[in-house]
C-alpha cells in the first residue's frame, strides 16, 4: 500500500475543489484511505493520518472514527505522535465521548515524564478539557507539579488546578498548601497563573477569601508586586507599548477587587496603589486603557474613599470622549453599573452620554439609551425627554419597544405637568405606535382615566391622530377606548387646552366603524372599537345607528366580536334599563402592586378595595360598573359584590354542570326559608348541598307575587361577605306573575370554604303598575345546615 | 475565555479552540451563528458585542477574524490585547504571517496557542518565553525523527 499522502498535499488538493460536491468526494476518498490505514494498525503514518483527519474535521466533516487513534498516538513514545495525539484529543475527545476516560492513564504517565514538554502537553490537555472523574484521579499529580521549582511546569499546573477546581470544587482544599509561596516567584508566567488560581479560590469560597486576607496577607504582597511593575523601568521581555506586563497588572487588580470588597482594612491597604495606577498609566494606547478600566472597576467595587471614587468616575468620563469606540463602549457599560450608587457623579457626564445616543454603533447606542433613562430625574426631565424622543424617532426598530417603555416609565415618574404627560404619550404613540408593548395599552388607559381634567384634551388629540393614521394598533386601541369614554366631551367641543375641533356624532361613529371594517385592525382593536361604539350609546343621541352596528356584528365570524355584539344586543333589548348604569364613566383606578386585575376604589370614601372577577364579559366595563352599583347600595366594608351572569347565550345550567348534576343527587334535607316578604313580593330560598364539594351550597330562590298586578323587569341581586364567593345564574324569567300564579326561580351557588355563617344582602328591583320599585334587605336567617 | 474562533471573510473556519464542553452539534450551531453575526458587523462598529449571555470580542487582521467569547467579569480591553499578542506570536513564528500559513500549518497554530493560553487564561506573558518553548518542542520533534532515520540506516 503506498504511503498516505502528506497533510500539506491533502490541504492543497482539497482547496482546488471548485464545488462543495467535489470537495465532499475528495474528502470521502481520503477518509476511506485513512480508515483502511487505521485498520492495518500502521504506526508509522498514524500521526499523519490523524492530522489529515483533524483538518477535515475543521471543514465540518465527521471524524469520530479517529478518536481511538488519538489515544494510540498519545500512548506512543514519539513526541510528534504525542503532540498530534493530544491535539486530536482536545478537538475530538471531550468529556461527552465514551472513550474520554481512557486517556486518564496516559495523561498520568505523561505528567511524570522525563521531558517537560511532554508533561506540558499532558497538563495542557487536562487543563482544557479534563472531565470531573479525570480531574479527581489526577488532582494529586497536578498538586505535585504545582510545587515544582520548574517554572515552565509550575505555571501550567496552576492553570490546570484552576480547571480541576472548576470541575470538582471540593478539591480546592488540597491545593491550598501549594499556594503558600507562589507569589514570591520572579517568573511572570508563574505569577500570572498564580494570581488566576488565587482569584478562582477566593471567588468560590468565602472561607478561602477570609484566609487569604487575614492569614496570608495577600493584599500587601499584591500591592508590592504591582508597585514593582509600575516603578521598575523598561523590561523588554514584558513590555507592551511602554507598559510593563499589562496582563499581570490587570489580573492583580481583579484579585484586589475581590479582596477589597466589603472589607475596610483591605480596601485601605490598596487605596494608594490604586490612586497611583489611576493617575500614572499611559492612556494613549488600548493597553493603558485596559488597565485603567480594570482599576476603575476595582475602585467602584471596594470600600474606597470618596476622592478615589470621583477619580474613577472622571476616568470614565474621559473615556466617553475618547476617539476609540471600544473605550466609549466600556465606559458606558461601567457607568451603567455605577449609576445607582454614584448617581450625582455620573450626572455630571450626562450631556456626553446623551451625545452617545447619536453614535453609529448599535451597542453604544443601546447602552447610552439605558444610561440616559437611569439619569432622568425631576430636574432634567424636559431636556432629557426631548433628546430621548428625538432618539425614538430615528433609532433602529430593535430599540423602539424598549425606548417607548422607558419613556412611559420616566414620564410617569417625573412628569412636570399632566398636559406635558399626555403630550409625551401622544408623541410616542404617533411616532412609534406600532412598537409600543402590549401591556402599555392598559397602563396608558389607566393614566388617562386618572388625569380627569385632561380628558377633553386627550380625546381630542387622539381623535385627530386617528384621522391621520389607523395602522398603529396600540394608538388605535387607546384612542378607541378614549372616544368611547369621552366621546361626549369630543362632540361638545369642551377642550380648554387647545382650540376645540368641530366634530359631529356621525363623524365619530364613522371613524369607529371604519376601524371595525379596516384590514389594518387586529381582532383586539376591533373589540375595542365595538365596545367604544356601544359606550357611546349612552353618550350620544344617535342610538339607532349604534343599535344597527351592534346587531350586524352579532353574526360576525370572529367569535369574540360576535359574543360582544350579542351581549350588547341583549343590553339593548332585555336589559335596557341597566344600560346607562353599566356604561357610565369609569372611576379613577388605583394601580395594584401586582400586575393582576386592577383594584377599584370608590371615590366616595369607601376604604375596602374589592377585586372584581369578570367572566366572559368585555374587559373592564360591565362588571365594574355593576360592582359600583352594589357597593353603592351595600355600603358595608366586608361585603363582596357578585357578578350576575346575564348572558342569554348561556343556558341556566351552564358553567358548573357537574356540580348541578351532583347537586341534585344530594339529599341533605336542609329546610327551606323565607328570605324576604314585603309589599306582596315573597322570596323563598331552598337549599341543596352540592356534591362532591361540600363547601358549595346551592340555593334556589323562588319569587312569588301576591299583588294584583304583574311585577315586570324583575331583577334579583345578592352580595355576600368577603370570605364567600357567590355565583348567580340566569333567572327563569323577569316577570313575576300576579296573584301567585307562578314563580320566578334563580339559582345561587355559594362557596364557603371557611364554613362561616352565611349572610346575604339582597337588592330587588321591579316595575309594578308602571312605577319602578327598589328594595334592599338583609338575609340572616339561614339555617345552620346550609353553611356548616 | 470560553472559546476562540478564527475564520475568514467568507466564513470558513480556520481554528477553533473550545474551553467549555459542548457537543459537536452545539459547537457547529454556535460557530455558524456567531460567524454570521460578526461578518454582518460594519467596520465602524466597536469590537464588542453581546451574544447570548456572553461577551464577544473580535478583531480583524487582514483576511482573518479573531473572535473570543468571554465571561461577564472578564476585561474586554485586555482580551483585545490577548488577541493581539497571539497574532504577534504567529507573526514572529511564521515570519510575516498570512492566512495561508495558518491554513497549511494549522496544527502549529494550535501548538502556539496552547503555549500561550491554557484553560482559557494566559499562561505566559512573555513573548520570548512562548516562542522559546515552541522552538524547543519543534526541535524535539525533529530530533526524534532524526533518531528514527538513523536507526533505519543501521
Amino acid at each position: 500500500m503506498p504511503a498516505p499522502i502528506r497533510l500539506r498535499e491533502l490541504i492543497r488538493t482539497i482547496r482546488t475543489a471548485r464545488t462543495q460536491a467535489e470537495e465532499r468526494e475528495m474528502i470521502q476518498k481520503e477518509c476511506a484511505a485513512i480508515r483502511s490505514s487505521f485498520r492495518e494498525e500502521d504506526n508509522t503514518y498514524r500521526c499523519r493520518n490523524v492530522a489529515k483527519l483533524l483538518y477535515m474535521h475543521m471543514l465540518g466533516y465527521p471524524a469520530h472514527f479517529g478518536q481511538l487513534e488519538c489515544l494510540k498516538l498519545i500512548a506512543s513514545q514519539k513526541f510528534t505522535d504525542k503532540r498530534i495525539g493530544y491535539l486530536g484529543a482536545m478537538l475530538l475527545l471531550d468529556e461527552r465521548q465514551d472513550v474520554h476516560l481512557l486517556m486518564t492513564n496516559c495523561i498520568k504517565n505523561d505528567l511524570n515524564h522525563s521531558t517537560q514538554y511532554v508533561q506540558g502537553l499532558a497538563l495542557c490537555t487536562l487543563g482544557c478539557m479534563g472531565s470531573s472523574e479525570m480531574c479527581r484521579d489526577l488532582a494529586g499529580e497536578v498538586e505535585k507539579l504545582l510545587k515544582t521549582s520548574n517554572s515552565y511546569l509550575r505555571k501550567k499546573a496552576a492553570l490546570c488546578a484552576v480547571h480541576v477546581i472548576r470541575k470538582v470544587p471540593e478539591l480546592m482544599e488540597m491545593f491550598l498548601p501549594a499556594t503558600k509561596n507562589l507569589l514570591s516567584e520572579k517568573n511572570h508566567g508563574v505569577l500570572h497563573t498564580s494570581v488566576v488560581l488565587l482569584t478562582e479560590m477566593c471567588e468560590r469560597s468565602p472561607d478561602m477569601l477570609a484566609h487569604f486576607r487575614k492569614n496570608e496577607k495577600l493584599v500587601p504582597q499584591l500591592v508590592r508586586i504591582l508597585k514593582n511593575l509600575i516603578m521598575s523601568g523598561y523590561s523588554p521581555e514584558h513590555d507592551v507599548s511602554g507598559i510593563s506586563d499589562p496582563f499581570l497588572q490587570v489580573r492583580i487588580l481583579r484579585l484586589l477587587r475581590i479582596l477589597g470588597k466589603s472589607d475596610d482594612d483591605s480596601s485601605e491597604a490598596m487605596n494608594d496603589i490604586l490612586a497611583q495606577v489611576a493617575t500614572n498609566t499611559e492612556t494613549s494606547k488600548n493597553v493603558g486603557n485596559a488597565i485603567l478600566y480594570e482599576t476603575v472597576l476595582t475602585i467602584m467595587d471596594i470600600k474606597s474613599e470618596s476622592g478615589l471614587r470621583v477619580l474613577a468616575i472622571n476616568i470614565l468620563g474621559r473615556f466617553l470622549l475618547n476617539n476609540d469606540k471600544n473605550i466609549r463602549y466600556v465606559a458606558l457599560t461601567s457607568l451603567l453599573k455605577t449609576v445607582q450608587t454614584d448617581h450625582n457623579a455620573v450626572q455630571r457626564h450626562r450631556s456626553t452620554i446623551v451625545d452617545c445616543l447619536k453614535d453609529l454603533d448599535v451597542s453604544i447606542k443601546r447602552r447610552a439609551m439605558e444610561l440616559s433613562f437611569a439619569l432622568v430625574n425631576g430636574n432634567n426631565i424636559r431636556g432629557m425627554m426631548k433628546e430621548l424622543l428625538y432618539f425614538l424617532d430615528s433609532c433602529d426598530p430593535e430599540f423602539k419597544a424598549d425606548c417607548a417603555s422607558g419613556v412611559f416609565l420616566a414620564a410617569e415618574k417625573y412628569a412636570p405637568s399632566k398636559r406635558w404627560h399626555i403630550d409625551t404619550i401622544m408623541r410616542v404613540l404617533t411616532t412609534a405606535g406600532s412598537y409600543v408593548r402590549d401591556d402599555s395599552v392598559p397602563n396608558l388607559i389607566q393614566l388617562i382615566t386618572n388625569s380627569v381634567e385632561m380628558h377633553a384634551y386627550t380625546v381630542q388629540r387622539l381623535y385627530k391622530a386617528l384621522l391621520d393614521d389607523i395602522s398603529q394598533q396600540p394608538l388605535v386601541q387607546v384612542a378607541s377606548w378614549c372616544i368611547g369614554e369621552y366621546g361626549d366631551l369630543l362632540v361638545s367641543g369642551q377642550c380648554e387646552e387647545e382650540e376645540p375641533i368641530q366634530v359631529t356624532e356621525d363623524e365619530v361613529l364613522d371613524v369607529l366603524e371604519g376601524l371595525l371594517v379596516s384590514n389594518l385592525s387586529t381582532p383586539v382593536t376591533r373589540g375595542y372599537s365595538l365596545t367604544a361604539i356601544m359606550k357611546l350609546s349612552t353618550r350620544f343621541s344617535s342610538v339607532n345607528r349604534i343599535k344597527k352596528v351592534v346587531s350586524i356584528y352579532g353574526s360576525s365570524i370572529d367569535v369574540e366580536l360576535q359574543q360582544r355584539a350579542v351581549e350588547y344586543n341583549a343590553l339593548f333589548k332585555k336589559y335596557d334599563h341597566m344600560r346607562p348604569a353599566l356604561l357610565e364613566r369609569m372611576p379613577i383606578m388605583e394601580k395594584s402592586a401586582s400586575n393582576g386585575p386592577t383594584e377599584i376604589v370608590q371615590t366616595n370614601g369607601e376604604t375596602e378595595p374589592s377585586v372584581v372577577e369578570p367572566k366572559h364579559l368585555p374587559p373592564v366595563t360591565q362588571p365594574v360598573n355593576q360592582a359600583n352599583d352594589l357597593l353603592d347600595l351595600l355600603g358595608g366594608n366586608d361585603v363582596v359584590p357578585v357578578i350576575q351572569t346575564t348572558m342569554p347565550t348561556k343556558p341556566a345550567s351552564a358553567g358548573g354542570e357537574l356540580l348541578d348534576l351532583l347537586g341534585d343527587l344530594s339529599l341533605s334535607a336542609i329546610p327551606p326559608m323565607t328570605a324576604y316578604n314585603k309589599n306582596g313580593l315573597k322570596i323563598d330560598f331552598t337549599f341543596e348541598r352540592a356534591n362532591p364539594n361540600p363547601n358549595i351550597a346551592v340555593i334556589t330562590i323562588h319569587a312569588s307575587n301576591s299583588t294584583e298586578a304583574d311585577m315586570t323587569d324583575f331583577v334579583f341581586q345578592a352580595a355576600v361577605p368577603k370570605t364567600f364567593q357567590l355565583q348567580l345564574l340566569s333567572p327563569s324569567s323577569n316577570v313575576v306573575p300576579a296573584l301567585n300564579q307562578g314563580t320566578v326561580t334563580q339559582v345561587i351557588r355559594v362557596l364557603n370554604p371557611q364554613k362561616q355563617q352565611l349572610r346575604m344582602r339582597i337588592k330587588l328591583t321591579y316595575t309594578l303598575k308602571g312605577s319602578p320599585v327598589q328594595d334592599l334587605a338583609e338575609v340572616n336567617n339561614f339555617p345552620p345546615q346550609s353553611w356548616q | 475565555m470560553q472559546f476562540m474562533l478564527l475564520f475568514s471573510r467568507q466564513g470558513k473556519l480556520r481554528l477553533q479552540k473550545w474551553y467549555v464542553p459542548l457537543s459537536d452539534k452545539e459547537k457547529k450551531k454556535i460557530t455558524r451563528e456567531l460567524v454570521q453575526t460578526v461578518l454582518a458587523r460594519k467596520p465602524k462598529m466597536c469590537s464588542f458585542l453581546e451574544w447570548r449571555d456572553l461577551k464577544v470580542v473580535y478583531k480583524r487582521y487582514a483576511s482573518l477574524y479573531f473572535c473570543c467569547a468571554i465571561e461577564d467579569q472578564d476585561n474586554e480591553l485586555i482580551t483585545l490585547e490577548i488577541i493581539h499578542r497571539y497574532v504577534e506570536l504567529l507573526d514572529k513564528y511564521f515570519g510575516s504571517v498570512c492566512e495561508l500559513d495558518i491554513i497549511f500549518n494549522f496544527e502549529k497554530a494550535y501548538f502556539i496557542l496552547d503555549e500561550f493560553l491554557l484553560g482559557g487564561e494566559a499562561q505566559e506573558t512573555s513573548k520570548k518565553n512562548v516562542l522559546k518553548a515552541i522552538e524547543q518542542a519543534d526541535l524535539l520533534q525533529e530530533t526524534k525523527e532524526q533518531k528514527v532515520k538513523l536507526s533505519i540506516l543501521h
